[in-house]
């Protein structure tokens, strides 16, 4: 189990020894009161200037101490949040990365991207602000009072017993905070997503003037957010207060205490002074605590959502006891045998059963949302096969470790993802790949006359998702992608759809010429994209309507038939 | 540079001023606010002076005055208690207000975001508004309920206790003088040293969360490849860029506090000495010098939170800014005059010498003209990037182009108001567009009350009553993120059931069924036609064959109408349309 504590631990040395510092430089300050009064009480009463003076410029070395403590300590505290901090993002980032997709699915990633940034955020101010600030209280009242005893017990004994006041606050309050700040991150959350939302579509909001249904829609949202939030502050302005009231209180008992114990000897004046600065002291301090309550339970809440992330268990790992079987089929072989998938209990494919050779190339078709996009996720392990086994190679994919298998493929899914980054580093993707080939794939892919038409070429820079190209030339820079690992198994899901007929055309032309050792799957709408595939897999809401050759399956599918009469001369009038 | 400053400085205070009128609205909570602020502050205030005139009746010459001080502790008590009590209702009453203001802040930002053009928006990002409506808003309430309230009780407490140092012994707040321009020298040039390195942090920061926002939305794309090693890098060092700028902002911010409360510690030190000297030569009474430390702590009190207030106020008056920036995008048909409902159209629409670019500079559609008669379908074909859907973009007014005019029914569209122009046509768009509610809400969402029997109606011409029918929860189910798993052609399926519960007089297929079937597309087609009965119809679509019975084909080439005829005609002419088709039977 990782938690927040855990992650704090590997500095334990540093936030103690910051602690030590932080405590000699406050308790220095808590001296000066005591000082104070000495010098009002015992050393005015003799009239030696001198003597005051020296005691006055002792007071001025302890407030240079204090002076000194609190920021190396503060220093200390910001750098143990600076580490953990880092720490805690890489591995957040890691684990978001390994997620397996039934996991982030369940998450959703709008969530995951907001726990990397605000969460990590959060708990960075957190961890800071806790060492810096929140420590000074504890401080003050332990020191406060183990000093004061000394000077005057029953006087003592008052600032002791404001302790479990504050205490009860600072406790009531802020576990309230975490709980009611949970809340209200929900409802942000809703109203980013409704923002979101309609910013993607505001063409249908506008195009059927569906403005005002929005805005009413947003209302709610919006109400709901301002109830919480009102709900929170309301809880959390309570501290502030109720704190000053506590201590001025205890002050005031301290005079009124005092002044008997002044009466009957036992006390000094000075010593009440000494005592209504202490809690001044701290009173200053408690305010600046409670600032940081809202910080505290926004980290406390960002943390919870952090380590739920890293705490999920790894899925889809390596089968050790299937390893014996590997290597043993060819390279370049997939095979399905039997599979059956659902994503929540309503079945995505059925009993799919299929074989390929090396250099073999597989169409899929099939109308939508009849399991096409699913078959790639089980080849690729996103997902694992409730029942059957897919084969890679000849071993099961759950024999191998996810980089091992995946190295295999080279793979475009529907709509994929583009950096923001130059069509060199889009292509190459992160992988060593020479220049050459990048050039090579992008000759093939169809891609390389428009890239050279730019202004610079490869270096030239999409801009977030490619917005600045159109959706063919997106296409065909993914397919370079894919095409330039010279990879055993291409697999293209629906990425030629923005690519008119011709070019489509020419790009099967050479996936055939140069690719003849490629085992191909390619999943398309056009029952052109598939025609020349060596077998073709209907699928049928989730089932295999056919499998064959384009030639078989005219003959016995009727599925297929009447794909390919809608697309050819016959459909026409429909 | 200083007329780049005094300029920013102006700018501040037109937001701050704009943001004040917020408040007006509200007038008499601000004022009750007010007044519950300096309540609660003069009661405060008035504790140290009890304290010091209690301590004096412990006085040790004349004995302790036993009644008076049980009379200055009760009046303390009660002034602690009842400032307390104030300043609780206070916070209520600042946080309801902030909220108040808050929430229309929120629903100005949202219902300019409906209004823009969409042009406007085009050129926006979602995670920047986003970052408006959460982030900016938040920066500002926080400072609204809090910053401006603590600046006040900040003056407030300031002017009391100098007030009260001075009235207790002029000739001991001449030495706490010394400490002022100290404390003041130490908070102004610290925050002024600060707030670059706070500007660089949130910079950096903000490129990490681009960053990890980026990977995550290629999450899959990165599996696929085996590249997360690579890309937990790069994090890395992103990562690390940001928590250093946090870091070194931090180093320095760290200073400031125990700095001032160096300052403060040193008054201390100066009052206890020079107040002891003075008692020395009773000069002053003990629960003076107690009167005068306390005030001198209330003092720096609000001194050490200047720099925190300040730099927060700052970052929300920037906030405001971005806010206001976006309230003052001009909403879409702010340049309108003719309000002409188009009511019951004919549908005859014609094009005529359009001339459109998104970018002035870079035309796209040159000269485009043509007619489409009431109930004929034209059929716009081309290659990807053509200018397709700029036609729709422009039928539809989400753009108005450079040169030319579009009319209905013989008729500028300019003339007509955008809602009646918009509602006369139904469409489907080539991005399907599915929003946060279930099924059956998404469905309606073309027509306003709809029945039950006419969303199953729709759901069944556009062939997704089935899939809805297994769903658990069939048309209440919810759709989401997180819910249910719908395909690209599901969604699409679920947007042409939308088009078809709206009533509208002409339509838009825009790469309509592209992502369907070609069976399932011939029912829909079927069910379309019957649909578009006396309607106008605008196909835009890649597949030849769902096109062939249009009236008429207009072959669009780098932006311009290069062929335009009936399908056996452009065949028979041998150009570019004729290429385009027969490769597919290549």
């Amino acid at each position: 189990m990782k938690s927040l504590l855990g992650y704090l631990s590997v500095h334990k040395k540093r936030m103690t020894a910051g602690l030590i510092i932080k405590s000699l430089g406050t308790v220095a300050e808590l001296f000066l009161p005591m000082i104070m009064a000495y010098m009002i009480d015992e050393v005015a009463p003799t009239g030696s200037i001198l003597a005051l003076s020296l005691w006055g410029a002792a007071m001025f070395v302890f407030a240079v101490v204090a002076w000194g403590g609190n920021v190396i300590a503060n220093r200390m505290a910001s750098r143990v949040a600076r580490d953990t901090t880092e720490v805690i993002r890489n591995d957040l980032f890691s684990s978001t990365l390994y997620l397996s997709a039934r996991q982030t699915d369940e998450i959703t990633v709008p969530s995951l991207v907001s726990r990397l940034s605000s969460d990590t955020y959060n708990v960075h101010n957190m961890i800071g602000m806790v060492q810096r600030l929140g420590v000074r209280v504890p401080i003050l009242l332990i020191g406060g009072v183990a000093l004061t005893f000394t000077v005057e017990p029953v006087l003592a004994l008052v600032l002791l017993a404001v302790v479990p006041f504050i205490s009860l606050v600072v406790i009531f309050v802020s576990s309230r905070g975490i709980v009611l700040y949970t809340d209200l991150q929900r409802a942000v959350d809703a109203m980013v997503r409704k923002v979101r939302d309609d910013y993607t579509g505001i063409r249908v909001i506008k195009a059927l003037s569906k403005g005002d249904y929005e805005r009413e829609g947003f209302a709610a949202i919006n109400e709901n957010v301002v109830e919480k939030e009102t709900r929170a502050g309301v809880t959390m302005s309570i501290s502030n207060p109720i704190l000053n009231v506590v201590l001025n209180l205890g002050m005031t008992v301290v005079v009124l205490v005092g002044a008997y114990r002044v009466s009957k000897g036992l006390a000094m004046v000075g010593e009440l002074i000494a005592f209504t600065s202490y809690f001044t002291i701290i009173l200053n301090a408690v305010i600046s605590i409670s600032r940081i309550f809202v910080n505290v339970s926004k980290g406390s809440a960002s943390a919870k959502r952090i380590c739920a992330v890293l705490n999920m268990p790894e899925e889809l790992v390596k089968d050790d006891s299937l390893v014996p079987e590997k290597n043993t089929g060819e390279r370049g072989t997939v095979k399905f045998e039997d599979v059956t998938f659902s994503y929540d209990g309503a079945p995505a494919l059925e009993d799919i059963s299929f074989e390929l050779k090396k250099g073999e190339s597989l169409g899929v078709i099939g109308a939508t949302g009849s399991g096409k996009t699913t078959l790639l996720a089980l080849l690729l392990r996103f997902y694992d096969a409730d029942k059957g086994r897919v084969f890679v190679d000849g071993a099961d994919v759950r024999s191998y470790e996810e980089k091992e298998l995946r190295s295999k493929f080279g793979v475009v899914l529907q709509n994929d993802f583009l950096m923001a980054a130059s069509v060199e580093e889009n292509i190459k993707f992160e992988r060593d790949i020479s220049d050459r080939d990048m050039k090579d794939a992008a000759e093939r892919a169809k891609a390389a006359s428009f890239i050279e038409e730019l202004d610079e070429g490869y270096d030239s820079k999409l801009t977030v998702r490619g917005s600045n190209f159109s959706g063919g030339q997106k296409q065909r820079m993914l397919i370079a992608r894919a095409l330039a690992g010279n990879p055993e198994i291409l697999v293209l899901d629906d990425s030629s759809s923005a690519l008119d007929y011709k070019t489509d055309a020419s790009l099967r032309a050479t996936l055939r010429e140069k690719y003849p050792d490629t085992t191909i799957i390619l999943i398309a709408q056009r029952i052109s994209s598939v025609r020349f595939a060596d077998k073709i897999l209907v699928l049928d809401k989730g089932r295999a309507a056919g499998l064959g050759s384009d030639a078989e399956l005219m003959k016995t599918c009727e599925v297929y038939r009447s794909i390919y009469e809608s697309q050819g001369e016959a459909g026409g009038n429909a | 540079m200083k007329k780049v400053e005094n300029n920013a400085k102006t700018n501040r205070r037109a937001v701050a001023i704009r943001l004040a009128g917020y408040f007006a609205k509200y007038k008499f909570s601000v004022i009750f606010a007010f007044l519950l602020m300096l309540g609660s502050n003069l009661f405060a205030l008035l504790g140290p002076y009890l304290t010091g005139k209690a301590i004096n009746a412990i006085d040790l010459d004349t004995g302790v005055d036993f009644n008076a001080v049980i009379f200055y502790c009760s009046l303390m008590a009660a002034f602690y208690v009842a400032s307390g009590v104030f300043s609780y209702i206070l916070s209520v009453v600042m946080i309801k207000l902030s909220q108040k203001i808050i929430k229309s802040m929120r629903k100005d930002v949202f219902d300019k975001i409906i209004a823009l053009p969409v042009g406007a928006l085009d050129k926006m990002q979602a995670g920047d508004l986003i970052n408006r409506i959460s982030y900016d808003i938040d920066t500002v309430n926080a400072s609204l309920s809090n910053d401006i309230l603590q600046a006040a009780t900040g003056i407030i407490t300031v002017i009391g206790a100098l007030v009260g140092m001075l009235a207790i012994s002029p000739a001991l707040f001449g030495v706490f003088a010394i400490t002022i321009p100290l404390s003041v020298f130490i908070t102004v040039q610290r925050s002024r040293q600060v707030r670059p390195l706070f500007r660089k942090r949130s910079g950096k920061l903000a490129q990490l969360n681009g960053y990890s926002e980026e990977m995550i939305s290629g999450i899959k794309t990165i599996k696929a490849y085996g590249r997360e090693e690579k890309m937990i890098e790069k994090f890395a060092g992103k990562n690390k860029d940001a928590v250093d700028a946090y870091y070194a902002a931090d180093y320095l911010g760290s200073l400031i506090g125990p700095s001032v409360n160096f300052v403060n510690n040193f008054g201390t030190v100066l009052i206890s000495t020079a107040g002891s000297l003075m008692y020395l030569f009773n000069m002053i009474m003990l629960g003076d010098i107690s009167s005068f430390l306390l005030y001198a702590r209330k003092f720096s009190g609000p001194i050490n939170e200047y720099a925190n207030i300040m730099s927060e106020i700052q970052s929300a008056l920037a906030a405001a800014e971005r806010v206001f920036r976006l309230l003052d995008e001009l909403p879409e048909g702010s340049a309108d005059n003719a309000e002409e409902e188009l009511e019951n159209p004919v549908g005859d629409v014609a094009f005529e010498h359009v001339r459109f670019g998104y970018d002035p500079e870079k035309i796209i559609i040159r000269d485009l003209s043509f007619e489409a008669k009431a109930g004929q379908t034209v059929a716009i074909v081309g290659p990807t990037g053509a200018g397709k859907t700029t036609l729709v973009n422009l039928l539809m007014r989400f753009y108005d182009p450079q040169g030319g005019r579009i009319t209905i029914d013989g008729k500028d569209i300019k003339r007509y108001t955008r809602s009646s122009l918009r509602a006369a046509f139904s469409m489907v768009l080539q991005e399907t567009w599915l929003f946060e509610g279930t099924v059956r809400e998404n469905i309606a969402y073309g027509k306003s009350g709809a029945t039950d029997e006419e969303i199953r109606k729709a759901a069944k011409e556009a062939n997704i009553e089935d899939y809805i029918e297994a769903l658990p929860l069939r048309y209440d189910t919810p759709v989401t993120d997180g819910g249910v798993n719908l395909s690209k052609g599901q969604k699409q399926l679920m947007t042409i059931a939308r088009a078809m519960l709206s009533p509208a007089h002409m339509l838009i297929l825009d790469e309509a069924t592209s992502n369907v079937d070609t069976r399932t597309e011939l029912l829909i087609r079927a069910a379309m036609d019957r649909l578009m009965q006396g309607k106008t119809c605008f196909v835009i679509a890649h597949r030849l064959s769902t096109i062939k019975n249009a009236d008429l084909i207009l072959v669009v080439k780098d932006g311009d109408i290069v062929e335009r005829g009936k399908h056996e005609e452009l065949l028979e002419k041998g150009g570019f349309y004729s290429e385009i088709y027969n490769a597919q039977f290549e």
